[in-house]
């Protein structure tokens, strides 16, 4: 019986071609020299019943991947009554290489150049006659989808084999591809000394917990069950080192600094206390809350449970135009929107990378928590403090979903979502402290700047016209506030809450520092005097306007210097701010409307 | 011939074809889905949500429209 082997590149339509030559026919055998299954099929071919055999398609004859060592080790231990190369027609440029690869081999040909009304598009012309001269075989065009130019094919195929031209000789090729295998012999060597490779997953614990994390129905609630007992964890942890920490720089404040500055100017000590050490003290007390943030998001991510998220979330996702790691970089923005921002470099499809970039920013980050925490201590009781957050996260994804549905359409996505699942890890103590320790030098690093920055503008505009009083209607604070109020009173936001607003706009962190110099007041006392001038309804209605009305200036920057688009970073811009203003507008006005 | 996308849950199979363009191939293959390789599909997610298909010691999550461009062999088929 004749055999007949089909070989071309991978992608170049070679199953396509072999299920149309062999019909129903096709089975799966094994071959000497190889030990993966091979699809072959008998086919009637000039009268001889001939078998054909799709080899894997490869690259390069002398590669050393799985299929490409399989191709050599078939071809060194098979004899061959012809070879069928198959190649796609607008990728000549780079395909021809492989075929002068296997012709060396000496074995009978024929070449089949598919997708050629692809490559005619592309503008490319192959003149085939003069081709097929010079490299002495029948070269032929076909469509292996439509089947054009098939039978053709096959009776120069058949013509070849009648010719009855000498089989390959196995071992000549064997001898001319002798480099090649002694490199894979080394290999091998080198592998079975050195390596050991399971050959299943020896992990059955992952298994376990897997049957459990991602069951059909628990999956999914025990995610968000997890996600809130996190949070949970981290303000019930958090709040007794914030307490230490807000006590410890009080006394700082009375001990030692108001001491020294008793003798200066009072512009100075203004400047100094209720400048720049009132708005670092009151930032800085939140410190412990991202600590613990990071701690909890490093175990988390490090455990493996990220990508199982990614599982759980992609159903979801998909019909947003977004896949599981899209989500998975959303959860990310809950800690910081930079780190997110740069993290959808991963994804290889532009459109969808954006869509995932103009969501990330209304995920509500860890500055922003500072803002609400406080807030919320602020207005709420401890019972109602952790709803209300729960709320302000569930609004958070609320317009991140409906960001992503509503511009799906403008970033069309077609990258394939394919992820590994690693096995679970317990995370090392190391780890998660050093990742902590990262996140939060790398915040106080970027905040330490726009907070002293942003608190002493903030100052400077709350005590300038010198001839009023500070934080009054009448310092620039009071008039740019008077300047937004037409825009602003309907959300319930204030003049001083519009001016905190103003300054979240160079970074959250500063929004609670600012509070503290336009009221001259931090700590409890603030958080008293703000619960005396505003009621929960226009706390709510603040806190969703910030939340949702633009990202810190780093946040912008690395929108703009990630997507390289100056207009894109416009548009993440003027969407987030229409949606703050009708979302709080909403709110307010309902919840009045309400009686509230 | 079926597709890695119309496998039950549980059932093992070979790959006998994989079609798809040069970037997935590499994609797929880089993840060790080859012509020849033994499979298993260990669940799926909710709502036509992604598979978890077992390739020797590696676990992969992939769409349905990615799993339907890989034809496999059920081992039933294969060993007859």
């Amino acid at each position: 019986m004749k055999r007949i082997a089909l070989l071309g590149m991978p992608n170049t339509g070679k199953s396509t071609l072999f299920n149309r030559i062999s019909g129903a026919s096709a089975r799966v055998g094994n071959w000497p020299g190889i030990t993966v299954d091979l699809m072959s099929a008998k086919v009637l071919l000039g009268g001889h019943i001939a078998e054909l055999v799709d080899l894997p398609g490869i690259y390069d004859l002398h590669g050393f991947s799985e299929d490409e060592q399989v191709v050599r080790h078939f071809l060194a231990n098979n004899t061959l009554d012809l070879a069928i190369v198959l190649l796609n027609s607008s990728q000549i440029d780079r395909q021809l290489s492989l075929l002068l690869q296997i012709k060396k081999l000496n074995i009978p040909m024929v070449l089949a150049l598919n997708m050629s009304d692809e490559a005619k598009k592309a503008g490319i012309s192959i003149d085939i006659d003069q081709l097929a001269k010079s490299l002495n075989m029948p070269v032929l065009q076909i469509s292996a989808k439509y089947g054009e130019g098939l039978p053709k094919a096959l009776q120069a195929a058949a013509a070849v084999i009648n010719q009855a031209q000498a089989a390959s000789d196995p071992a000549r090729i064997s001898l001319a591809l002798e480099e090649d295998q002694k490199i894979e012999k080394e290999m091998e060597s080198l592998l079975a000394h050195y390596v050991h490779i399971p050959s299943t997953l020896s992990d059955s614990n992952t298994d376990k917990i897997d049957k459990i994390l991602l069951h059909k129905w628990l999956g999914l609630p025990l995610f968000f069950l997890a996600m809130y007992a996190l949070f949970q964890f981290i303000f019930a942890a958090g709040k007794p080192l914030q307490d230490a920490l807000a006590w410890a720089l009080q006394l700082l404040r009375s001990g030692v600094l108001e001491p020294l500055f008793a003798g200066s100017p009072s512009w100075l000590s203004g400047l100094m206390l209720d400048g720049i050490y009132n708005g670092v003290a009151t930032v800085a007390a939140f410190v412990p809350i991202i600590v613990l943030f990071f701690l909890v998001m490093s175990m988390v991510e490090d455990s493996g449970y990220l990508s199982r998220a990614a599982f759980l979330m992609d159903a979801l996702m998909a019909k947003m135009g977004l896949d599981g790691r899209g989500f998975v970089m959303m959860l990310m923005g809950f800690g910081c929107n930079v780190p997110a921002l740069m993290g959808t470099r991963m994804m290889r499809s532009r459109p969808m990378r954006l869509l995932t970039m103009l969501v990330i920013p209304l995920s509500l980050c860890s500055a922003r928590l500072q803002v609400f925490i406080f807030m919320i201590t602020a207005l709420f009781t401890a019972s109602q403090a952790p709803l209300v957050l729960f709320a302000l996260y569930l609004m958070s994804f609320v317009t991140m979903f409906l960001t992503a549905l509503l511009f799906q359409g403008q970033f069309k996505n077609k990258e394939p979502f394919i992820l590994e699942l690693p096995p679970y890890r317990f995370p090392t103590l190391r780890q998660i402290v050093l990742r902590g320790w990262l996140e939060v030098k790398h915040f106080l690093q970027r905040a330490s700047k726009f907070i002293v920055i942003g608190v002493v503008l903030v100052w400077a505009l709350t005590n300038f016209p010198s001839n009023v009083a500070p934080a009054s209607a009448g310092t620039y604070a009071g008039q740019l506030g008077a300047l937004f109020a037409p825009v602003l009173d309907p959300l319930g936001i204030n003049n001083q809450l519009a001016i905190a607003l103003i300054f979240g706009f160079v970074a959250k962190e500063i929004v609670v520092g600012a509070l503290a110099v336009i009221y001259g007041l931090q700590g409890d006392a603030l958080m008293v005097q703000m619960a005396s001038q505003i009621d929960w309804v226009q706390a709510m209605s603040f806190m969703l306007f910030a939340l949702i009305y633009t990202p810190c200036l780093s946040t912008i920057a690395t929108l703009r210097s990630e997507s390289k688009s100056l207009g894109f970073m416009w548009l993440s811009l003027g969407w987030s701010l229409g949606l703050a203003w009708l979302v709080s507008f909403v709110f307010y006005q309902s919840a009045r409307a309400l009686g509230f | 011939m079926r597709l890695l996308s119309q496998l039950a849950i549980g059932e093992h199979a070979t790959i006998s074809a994989i079609e798809a363009e040069e970037s997935l191939y590499h994609r797929l293959s880089a993840l060790g889905f080859r012509v020849g390789k033994p499979l298993s599909l260990i669940r799926r997610a909710n709502f036509n949500g992604p598979l978890h298909v077992r390739l020797g010691t590696t676990d992969v999550i992939l769409r349905d429209t990615e799993a339907a461009r890989i034809h496999v062999q059920s081992d039933l088929q294969a060993s007859q």
